[in-house]
């Protein structure tokens, strides 16, 4: 784990606005020489803190107009390995995220259809078929915000 | 704005390696960099491509829990949507809003240093917003996918 000083999450939070700006660029709005911020950019993401870029797009524009997180029980646990599941899931176009959770489901999927028809059918013949697949439950995304988070 | 083979080509090489820069994202979507760029001006003038954001990995700095806490919110008040909104806002450990539809009201994605740090943002930040009906979480183990990658 390393220690950020206030520069170092001044340099998160502008590279979290946007990634593309350049190293010189960031340093100038703080005051730093290229070099010096290049260094600095280069340790955050040498250290995992950074630890890749996100494209924001308009997935409504590109024909994307829903998006629904699914939250999945597996109902043979045991017999499935978790495994199987989470390698069958993965190799779904239209699911964006798998994560392994906690409590009262084993599994988050985040899923992109072109519309509710699109997605029943992604539901119906790629989420139903995956191994093991138990109790789904549904919810369409109707709007998200991402957040600095806890940068000072 | 109309997009074509062309635009959607280049969406496909940047969501599979976001940090590409322009010229090697121009050649693996088969188009002069000139192209590849004037492309880009484009679908960003278009409210298409919305931004390009750093990821940040919080557990590399030290914010080993992520909990995915999912509401259901008291909608006989007439503001408790934007009340609850407004005040899951003041909290610097919230990195995600969502509003669903479903069974589901809203979802928030908080982090922690650890249990004992979580519970006390638990019990005195999250406990405490305007208008919960009820609460389930689910605790992230791990991220087995995560792009914002389409079927383009």
């Amino acid at each position: 784990m390393i220690d950020l000083d206030d520069t170092d999450r001044a340099i998160l939070r502008a590279l979290v606005a946007d990634a593309t700006r350049s190293a010189g660029a960031i340093g100038r709005a703080l005051g730093l020489s290229q070099p010096a911020a290049w260094r600095r950019i280069r340790r955050l993401e040498e250290e995992g803190v950074i630890s890749g870029q996100r494209i924001d797009l308009d997935a409504a524009a590109l024909g994307f107009g829903v998006t629904v997180f699914l939250g999945i029980k597996l109902a043979t646990k045991g017999r499935v390995s978790l495994e199987d599941f989470e390698r069958a899931a993965t190799a779904i176009p239209e699911v964006q995220t798998v994560q392994h959770v906690l409590g009262l489901f084993d599994y988050r999927l985040r899923v992109t259809a072109r519309d509710l028809a699109d997605f029943e059918r992604v539901l119906r013949r790629r989420i139903m078929t995956l191994p093991g697949v138990g109790n789904v439950e549904a919810n369409v995304l109707l709007s998200e915000e991402r957040r600095p988070g806890p940068l000072g | 704005m109309q997009i074509d083979d062309t635009d959607r080509r280049i969406l496909r090489q940047l969501l599979a390696d976001p940090g590409l820069a322009t010229a090697d994202l121009a050649e693996r979507a088969g188009v002069t960099a000139a192209t590849c760029w004037r492309r880009l001006e484009k679908l960003s003038e278009a409210g298409i491509l919305k931004g390009q954001h750093a990821v940040i990995d919080w557990r590399a700095l030290g914010w080993a829990v992520e909990v995915s806490l999912r509401f259901t919110l008291d909608k006989t008040h007439p503001r408790a949507f934007d009340e609850f909104l407004a005040a899951a806002r003041e909290v610097p450990e919230v990195i995600e809003i969502q509003t669903f539809l479903g069974r589901v009201d809203m979802r928030l994605n908080v982090i922690a240093r650890d249990m004992g740090h979580y519970q006390h943002i638990y019990r005195d930040r999250i406990l405490t917003l305007p208008h919960i009906a009820d609460i389930e979480s689910l605790m992230l183990v791990s991220t087995i996918k995560d792009t914002g990658s389409l079927p383009l």
